[in-house]
């Protein structure tokens, strides 16, 4: 069976970070699994952990009230789920919910913000992966907002 | 030039607003034939004349064209029933370069209706016509009920590795979920020996681009089909001009390297 280490330097997430720091990070994970329909993170709970997707499919959600759950995305093998546990108030903004059976390794983010502040390069450079992460979905969102496939466009901005 | 009659021969609709017509020669025979990526301008009477890509396999004798109800013709193509006629011109145009892709990664990207003009590649490559060393398909809509040739995606994996996602679902469905640069940008690619046929709505391949670029792959290696109005479909009206180009007749399907930079300019 391969180490938490290991695992994690399969990870394209952890690609190209020192042994030292995969080492200091493996030891604030664990091997999880979930199973088809089990939530991984509920909205506005505590965020004490993220997610490494090593297998499987998770989708994105939120509750629409008259609606029901609305997936926003789905993520997958090599994906990362949660930057809640970096900023306070460290809790959940979306659910993630696995559509299949989903191996995961789970991070403690409480334990890795002490070793974050312990170490600000080990902090900065996490830091910088994660921040790739989010620029990566922020322009994602954009994407999605500007509904590229529609026919319908709006009204050119009048000029005056 | 003038048109020929054709007969409606099948008409499937895809989703509401989008159908797919078979045509052939009302004189009876085959239709003509065609490469990957052309296409022919459909006249639907007394409605208008518009161009439609070739989504057919070149060795049917049948000419099949998708096409979503937008404009005055379009709008009269859509309502066509099986047995009525319209007129046709073509087939016009450059294709897909197909000999770039003997022994190297053949990547298609799809957005929407662009799926189209690529189904004549994908059955190039089911018929064993082109051989690349292994090829993906990555295929974005706007929802799954969208997507053109479902039907079709399980026999195409015999071929290629499909990647679907839409922009929005329920999540019955089992493809991705989210904009399709994701899973682009996801991909592992062999750079240097990939070759990239790509066909969406402007900004959609606009975007890809980017990730393409950003993953090492030389914009002289990334083909694009272009869309634009057309009138004479033969170079003469300027109706299609587009910088030095006529996309009738220089198009529509061009090198990335070659038009990169009336590609970028703004409105033109
Ligand atoms: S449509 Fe006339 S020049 Fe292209």
């Amino acid at each position: 069976m391969k180490s938490i280490e290991q695992l994690l330097q399969q990870h394209p997430f952890f690609h190209g970070l020192p042994a030292t720091d995969r080492q200091l990070i493996s030891g604030c994970g664990e091997n999880c699994v979930y199973s088809s329909g089990e939530y991984i993170a509920r909205e506005n709970t505590p965020a004490d952990f993220f997610f490494v997707i090593r297998e499987g499919r998770v989708a994105v959600e939120t509750y629409m009230p008259s609606h029901g759950a609305l997936c926003l995305q789905t993520l997958h093998d090599g994906d990362i789920f949660g930057w809640s546990w970096l900023f306070p108030p460290y809790r959940w903004t979306f659910d993630a919910r696995a559509l299949e059976k989903v191996r995961a390794i789970r991070l403690d983010g409480k334990c890795l913000r002490q070793k974050c502040e312990e170490d600000p390069r080990l902090g900065f450079e996490l830091m910088k992966r994660f921040a790739k992460i989010v620029a990566e979905r922020l322009q994602a969102t954009r994407l999605q907002l500007l509904d590229v496939y529609s026919t319908e466009r709006p009204p050119p901005a009048e000029v005056r | 030039m003038v048109p020929d009659i054709y007969r409606i021969a099948s008409r499937t609709e895809e989703f509401p607003g989008t159908c797919t017509l078979g045509i052939t020669p009302h004189s009876g025979g085959r239709a003509g034939n065609f490469s990957a990526g052309q296409f022919n301008m459909l006249y639907a009477f007394g409605a208008g004349e518009v161009a439609i890509s070739m989504s057919g396999s070149a060795q049917d004798g049948t000419y099949i064209h998708t096409i979503r109800s937008q404009g005055l013709a379009t709008q009269a193509l859509h309502r066509l029933r099986e047995g009525e006629f319209l007129g046709v011109r073509g087939p016009f145009g450059s294709g897909w370069p197909m000999e770039q892709v003997a022994g190297r990664h053949l990547l298609i990207v799809a957005g929407g209706l662009g799926m189209a003009p690529l189904r004549p590649v994908i059955y190039s490559l089911l018929e064993g016509k082109t051989q690349p060393s292994s090829a993906q398909l990555f295929y974005g809509a706007r929802r799954p009920q969208e997507m053109l040739y479902t039907g079709e995606l399980q026999r195409w994996q015999q071929a290629l590795k499909v990647v679907t996602t839409v922009d929005h679902a329920e999540t019955e469905w089992p493809g991705q979920i989210g904009v399709i640069t994701k899973p682009l940008g996801a991909a592992t690619l062999d750079a240097e020996n990939t070759v990239v046929f790509l066909c969406g709505p402007e900004v959609m391949m606009r975007f890809c681009i980017q990730v393409l670029l950003g993953k090492g792959v030389s914009a002289d290696a990334i083909y694009l089909s272009m869309e634009r109005n057309m009138k004479c479909a033969i170079g003469h009206c300027g109706h299609c001009q587009w910088g030095p180009n006529f996309i009738c007749k220089d198009g529509p399907v061009f090198r990335y390297g070659d038009i990169r930079a009336w590609f970028d300019i703004r409105a033109l």
